[in-house]
């Protein structure tokens, strides 16, 4: 599973940084949304897939699933939210102000350097 | 008095200066200045008769005492003789200047700030014992003079000049440090004194030729040697007693110090013997050669300083064979260091003088061009017999001093053929003739210097100013320079006893002891067998010929194309790196973040992937593996769907959608992997931030809409390829990571301790909150800043305020 998972990974690396290289700048906040995915299902499979049930105490049971990549990504959840909803606000600025989500035309000129 | 004081008393008094500039307007600031000089060389003075004993003194004031750097001041017979020429001719330098230098029109207080900042920067460098410290100064006399030669600094031609010998020195400057760093870390010492002593045990390290050449460029560059002279008359557009004491009398000279001080550490190999005897009198030629192109009078003693640095640097390299001899030929190799050293002061007395004549010529008729002056005799004749006496010197004429040292630097040339190494008995030869003929035309440019300006048809409709005799004060340095020129002549012994002595046993330590060992005495005749007096009549016989004839051979310095001089060189060096690093960056820097993207992504998969590639790591091991279920190949079939529908739809809508249900794929899988809070916050925050997505799609416009004939989704080979090898890397690193566990988890911890320690049951929680609460708190934080930063963003209009303001001043 967890070589399975590698590729699935590994895939959505791939389609995020496709669109991070895209000249829209949705497509770009698009990527950053699924390179987060693929960051933190990558946490998850490295902390090993194989446990039975999850990580909260009851009788009898002693197989828990490792609990310490869980609180990981759950903090990284919650910071790549607060990310990408700061910069969608950007993104949504950046197109009142300059009248364009196109990359490509948003470099630095000399009149507002 | 301390002597590292002294060094150090130009430069506090020059605190003072700009305070006595402003307040005691009436007096010309010169008059104060002038006590420093003279109180200096009263004081060095009173060391000469122990020098010459072959006393030597020591000072020494810790500066940095844990690194062992410390300002050492010693003083020998070399350091002692070049403090007088630097504080003696600073006296008269500043003399003139007081007369030269508007009070009104120029600004004093800078002037000799930089001018005493650059006297203790050159007592400095000839008295420093430890090599960082003579770098320290070596770098603070480049700074002076870049201050000097740009002191006119609103014209462009200043400023250039300035610039290109700043370059040039501080490159050589550099490239001596490397040198010294070199030395330090050979003989684990930084003192001079102490490396001569151990230089035997030195010589055969592999490193130690590099050092040699390191420092030679630093006193190359310096000193205006070939290739480096080109600074030199560009630095002419200084005032013109700044030329007169930096550019011919002092600081071109730091670099015949250096070599005349390491002579005894570098002098054991044979590459320091041809370097600098080599590029000495190639210097010496090409600088003689072509100062009779020159029209501009300082131009002329600007390319006569370089040819006589050459000189003097020749001579010191074949005074460098002495320690590759033995028996009496010691003896006739060591009279080259002694010429050399009475030529540098022979030098400086009459260069000194001449440079304080072009510059009353330039004062008192308002122009240097030589092609514009003549005929001035009559009208400026003292001037015209300190010229005279200056001109016939530098072209080794009796009865002045440069006739000596002129002949004895043919003896020492012609000496040479005592020296068999690397067959030199048939290459010998060629020596003497380069100096003769340097010596030719050295003779020529002397003559063209004199003559042109002060013989000839008087042009008084090109002049500037109606022609005058220079007021006394202006005449007092040149002339006390002038008369020394006469007097040297007429008792050389008592100048060669008094300072050269010293000096010599200074730089040949091997082979005298104390000043009184070395033997020479300063003849002006030396006998009808003298082979040199010949080639001295010679000289003068083909030198007068060429003289009377120069506008017919002249046209041939017009064949020499400008693009391959080594001006040329040097600006097209210099737009070189300009250009080019303007367009390296402008190609790499695009301004566009894909291609920064770009960058950063080729950089992981080339670093990455060749760090696998290279060690061989990557690893895959099928045990560990958690069993492959229905469940997950099919949500993992909805996300590549999901994945993919994003990749290639047209509509902004069906993206954020396919995004919203890859991220509630997601959450599926958290559920699959027993992870339910992470699968409730992915659910609650994949709503959020669908919605949020919605709601600034909304005021975005459609993925095309500003791009018409520019398909954006359009598939893109290099995109893809870069992406799929991102992908691909991660893939392998995650397998590999995977297959090789090499410590367990410390999960185990937290499992058995969570209701014990803690009190809690959910463990994930507990970890949040208790175990690892601190990244919880500043998870927090992010978000509070996010959110303000939203706020921020949407409420504040700063920018666009800015902008109309902008827009209302157009």
């Amino acid at each position: 599973m967890e070589i399975l998972m590698s590729i699935l990974i590994g895939f959505l690396f791939m389609a995020a940084i496709y669109l991070i290289l895209s000249r829209s700048l949705l497509r770009i906040i698009i990527g950053t949304g699924l390179l987060s995915h693929g960051t933190h299902l990558l946490l998850i499979t490295m902390g090993g897939l194989g446990g039975k049930n999850a990580p909260v105490l009851s009788e009898g049971v002693t197989d828990y699933v490792d609990p310490l990549p869980q609180a990981l990504i759950l903090t990284a959840i919650v910071i790549s939210f607060g990310v990408t909803a700061f910069s969608l606000v950007l993104a949504y600025r950046t197109y009142k102000e300059l009248g364009t989500d196109n990359m490509s035309l948003m470099k630095g000129t000399e009149d507002n350097d | 008095m301390s002597l590292v004081f002294a060094i150090f008393t130009p430069v506090i008094a020059a605190l003072l200066i700009p305070l006595l500039y402003k307040r005691v307007s009436a007096i010309h600031t010169g008059w104060f200045v002038l006590l420093i000089p003279v109180a200096l060389v009263s004081l060095y003075a009173t060391y000469i008769p122990p020098i010459i004993d072959g006393t030597t003194y020591k000072d020494e004031l810790p500066w940095i005492p844990s690194l062992g750097l410390s300002f050492i001041s010693y003083l020998d017979g070399l350091s002692l003789l070049f403090s007088l020429l630097i504080t003696g001719i600073g006296a008269l330098v500043v003399l003139y200047s007081i007369f030269y230098l508007d009070k009104k029109k120029e600004k004093l207080g800078n002037f000799y700030v930089y001018l005493l900042l650059f006297m203790s920067a050159m007592l400095g460098v000839v008295q420093s014992d430890h090599l960082i410290s003579l770098y320290f100064f070596w770098e603070l006399t480049s700074i002076s003079s870049f201050l000097l030669i740009g002191y006119w600094y609103t014209k462009d031609r200043s400023r250039f000049g300035a610039l290109k010998s700043m370059m040039i020195t501080v490159f050589g400057g550099l490239m001596m440090l490397g040198g010294f760093v070199i030395l330090g870390i050979l003989g684990d010492t930084y003192s001079i004194r102490e490396l001569i002593a151990q230089a035997p045990d030195l010589v055969d390290h592999k490193f130690f030729v590099w050092a040699l050449v390191l420092v030679l460029l630093g006193a190359f560059t310096k000193s205006a040697q070939f290739p480096f002279y080109i600074w030199l008359p560009d630095a002419m557009e200084a005032p013109t007693p700044v030329s007169a004491y930096l550019h011919s009398a002092t600081m071109v000279k730091a670099g015949l110090y250096l070599v005349a001080r390491f002579t005894p550490i570098f002098a054991l190999s044979e590459v320091w013997v041809w370097l600098v005897t080599g590029i000495g009198i190639l210097t010496l030629l090409w600088g003689s050669f072509f100062a009779v192109k020159q029209t501009d009078l300082k131009a002329i003693l600007a390319f006569s300083t370089v040819s006589q640095l050459g000189l003097i640097m020749s001579l010191l390299g074949i005074g460098s064979i002495a320690y590759h001899v033995t028996g009496d030929l010691v003896t006739t190799f060591t009279f080259a260091t002694f010429a050399a050293i009475f030529h540098l002061m022979n030098h400086a007395t009459f260069k000194g003088s001449l440079f304080m004549i072009a510059g009353i010529v330039d004062h008192e008729t308002g122009t240097r061009d030589i092609r514009k002056l003549g005929g001035l005799m009559s009208l400026m004749p003292i001037s015209f017999t300190i010229a005279l006496i200056g001109s016939l010197s530098m072209a080794g004429v009796p009865p002045f001093n440069g006739f000596l040292s002129k002949e004895m630097f043919l003896d020492a040339v012609l000496n040479l053929k005592n020296f068999d190494l690397h067959a030199l008995d048939s290459w010998w030869i060629l020596f003497p003739i380069i100096a003769w003929i340097a010596s030719v035309f050295t003779f020529v440019y002397s003559l063209y210097f004199v003559f042109h300006t002060f013989r000839g048809k008087h042009k008084p409709e090109q002049l500037p100013k109606a022609a005058h005799e220079a007021p006394v004060g202006m005449l007092l340095s040149p002339g006390i320079l002038a008369s020394l020129v006469v007097i040297i002549f007429f008792v050389p012994n008592f100048f060669g006893n008094t300072f050269i002595k010293p000096a010599v046993a200074a730089i040949q330590p091997l082979a005298y002891q104390v000043p009184a060992d070395v033997g020479f005495t300063i003849k002006a005749w030396h006998g009808f067998d003298s082979l040199a007096m010949y080639m001295t009549l010679g000289v003068f016989l083909v030198g007068y010929l060429l003289f009377k004839t120069i506008p017919k051979w002249s046209p041939i310095y017009k064949t020499f194309p400008t693009k391959l001089s080594l001006n040329g060189m040097y600006d097209g060096l210099m737009r070189l790196g300009d250009s080019g690093a303007n367009r390296f960056s402008s190609i790499y820097m695009t301004g566009s973040i894909r291609s920064y993207f770009v960058y950063m992504f080729t950089a992981i998969i080339v670093l990455l992937g060749g760090t696998m590639w290279i060690k061989d790591a990557f690893v895959i091991s099928y045990e560990n593996l958690a069993p492959i279920r229905f469940f997950e190949i099919l949500i993992s079939i909805i996300l590549i769907v999901g994945t993919i529908t994003i990749l290639v739809t047209k509509s902004r809508l069906t993206a954020i959608i396919a995004l919203g249900a890859v991220g509630y794929t997601v959450a599926l899988f958290y559920i699959l992997f027993k992870a339910p809070d992470l699968a409730l916050t992915q659910l609650v925050i994949e709503t959020v931030s669908v919605a949020l997505f919605l709601g600034a799609f909304y005021h975005l416009p459609q993925m095309n809409k500003h791009e018409k004939g520019k398909e954006d989704r359009g598939f893109r080979l290099g995109n893809f390829l870069i992406a799929l090898g991102v992908g691909v890397m991660v893939t392998l690193i995650a397998i590999s990571s995977h297959s090789q566990k090499l410590i367990p988890s410390i999960s185990e911890y937290y499992k058995e301790t969570v209701y014990s320690e803690a009190g809690g049951g959910n463990i994930v929680n507990v970890i949040l909150v208790d175990y690892r609460g601190f990244d919880t708190l500043f998870e927090i934080s992010v978000l509070t800043i996010a959110s303000l930063g939203i706020i921020g963003m949407i409420t504040l209009r700063l920018a666009k305020k800015k902008g109309d303001r902008k827009v209302e001043n157009k």
